[in-house]
């Protein structure tokens, strides 16, 4: 059984309609890549799953429960974290005060704690009393992971990380990935760029038009089915 | 020389109770950008609890003030879950419009209750004690109203900035949404400001029945100290709302002092002045 899963989700804003029946399914352990345009639904599903968009109880599943109807802090309290698209510091915290935060709706014990999201990310530690806002584009997204990973999470949901950053910075980022898998998290990215996607996902799903149009490891899709399901031509 | 100094010792002194005043509305206001109108009549109801304890159970009102505050932070919390939170949106006018017909439903509740007469609650004698500060005498209960002014400054401070429930204020005042991706509960976190809130305004009730008489119409008139008092400190800003009141406080007793008629348009004078020369207050938060 899937550790969590989407059925049949749909989504609307008003009278548009933004999700169309979109199942993904994340097992334990795995780390898998949700790719498409610009308004294919990428962000709805994640705002679907962690919460902040409403939707029927039985459309997403999470460990068996169904938690699709349930508040976004309920969900964090049962340990699905989110990395909001566009990072969404707080303004009025410091750097250690927007990671502190991170554990308001659940203090676990685990891997994460201060100290070893400072060793993730050191330069984190050297701007611990700055506003979380007065950090570069890379270091704020560092924060916001970091904030995320200190909860403990099951499941670590990233939406857009690596959007508005320099290559170099986003290597940086991804680099963090194998230690946070390694330390129990199943994580979800979604992501613009494919090549990023491929690199580090086990399992890849296109969306377009809010609907899943591919999905598959990503050594067994061709590039001219990617494309396709990207595009839609 | 001397009078001077005096003038501006009592209106320091006097201060403190507008920024008692206004220290709860600057608290709601900082957190949710909610304009409570009813606030000058939520100290009064408050006064009113503390003088039914003291006549009801013999307390001691220092005592009362100690029992009616969490019966207060219980009054603040559900009327900010059960009703205030409903008002709050894109739109301010549902939150200024309901808390107007708060003001007025707690006025008429009070004279229903307790009728128009004026009341005051006694502190056996302290109200007129004072002690001799080098060549000035001041009186004890302005000095304790000051004192527990700075008290509720520093305490209000230290839970913002040092608590995980200050983080939540302000990540809540900043961000709802992500805030709720926290886990934290927007209209919970609102619900606990507003009896902390509530708290204050005990404290408030406290001087303000022992200092003077009160009778169930004189709120409205202590909210527009506490607006001007949070105006002139810069919104959201606890200490600003402290100089703020100091600032009311100095203007009244100068005015006073020149002609008693003159104290309280001094004060709104003063006010006046602020806003032209600095329309943000004296300490506007950075972040707005």
């Amino acid at each position: 059984m899937a550790l969590l899963e989407t059925r049949n989700l749909t989504a609307r804003y008003g009278d548009f309609q933004a999700l169309f029946g979109v199942g993904i399914a994340l097992d334990q352990g795995e780390t898998i890549a949700v790719i498409g345009a610009n308004g294919a639904g990428k962000t709805t599903l994640m705002r679907s799953i962690s919460g902040v968009l409403a939707n029927r109880a039985e459309a997403v599943l999470f460990d068996g429960e169904k938690i699709g109807a349930l508040a976004a802090p309920d969900i964090v309290a049962r340990g699905i974290a989110m990395v909001p698209e566009g990072r969404k510091l707080f303004a009025s915290l410091s750097v250690e005060e927007n990671l502190l935060i991170g554990r308001y709706g659940r203090a676990v014990d685990g891997h994460w704690s201060l100290d070893t999201v400072y060793e993730l990310f050191p330069i984190l530690r050297e701007r611990r009393a700055n506003p979380g806002t007065a950090l570069s584009g890379g270091q704020q997204q560092m924060v916001a992971i970091g904030r995320a990973l200190m909860s403990n999470p099951r499941v670590l949901l990233c939406d857009e990380i690596s959007l508005g950053l320099a290559p170099v910075v986003i290597k940086d980022i991804y680099a963090a990935f194998p230690r946070i898998r390694a330390a129990g998290a199943s994580i979800v990215v979604v992501e613009q760029d494919i090549g990023q996607a491929l690199k580090v996902a086990d399992r890849v799903y296109c969306m377009m038009e809010g609907q899943i149009t591919l999905s598959g490891a990503p050594a067994a899709l061709t590039r001219e089915a990617i494309h396709a399901a990207y595009f839609g031509h | 020389m001397t009078s001077a100094f005096d003038t501006i010792i009592q209106g320091i002194l006097l201060g403190g109770l507008y920024a008692l005043f206004a220290a709860g509305l600057s608290l709601v206001f900082g957190i949710m950008r909610l304009v409570n109108l009813a606030h000058g009549d939520l100290i009064v109801l408050a006064a009113f609890l503390i003088l039914v304890l003291v006549t009801a159970l013999g307390l001691n009102p220092f005592a009362a003030a100690l029992v009616a505050m969490p019966l207060m932070f219980i009054v603040g919390w559900a009327l900010q879950f059960f009703l205030l939170n409903r008002t709050l949106g894109a739109d301010i006018l549902p939150p200024l419009l309901v808390t107007f017909g708060l003001s007025i439903v707690i006025q008429n509740g009070l004279l229903e209750v307790f009728s128009a007469d004026s009341r005051r609650i006694s502190v056996g004698g302290l109200e007129s004690a004072s002690i001799a500060l080098g060549p000035i005498n001041v009186g004890v209960m302005p000095l304790l109203t000051l004192v527990s002014a700075i008290a509720v400054i520093i305490g209000l401070n230290q839970l913002f900035y040092r608590t995980s429930l200050g983080r939540a204020f302000r990540a809540t005042s900043d961000d709802p949404v992500t805030a709720g991706l926290m886990g934290i509960r927007p209209k919970r976190i609102f619900a606990t400001a507003t009896g902390i809130a509530m708290v204050v305004v005990t404290i408030a009730a406290l001087y303000l029945g022992t200092r003077a008489n009160f009778d169930p119409t004189i709120g409205p008139a202590r909210l527009i100290y506490a607006f001007e008092a949070v105006i002139i400190g810069g919104l959201g800003s606890l200490w600003g709302t402290l100089a703020g009141g100091i600032v009311i406080g100095i203007a009244q007793t100068f005015g006073a002092a020149i002609n008693p008629e003159w104290q309280i348009l001094a004060g709104h004078l003063a006010f006046l002045v602020v806003l032209l020369v600095r329309p943000r207050g004296l300490f506007p938060r950075a972040v707005d």
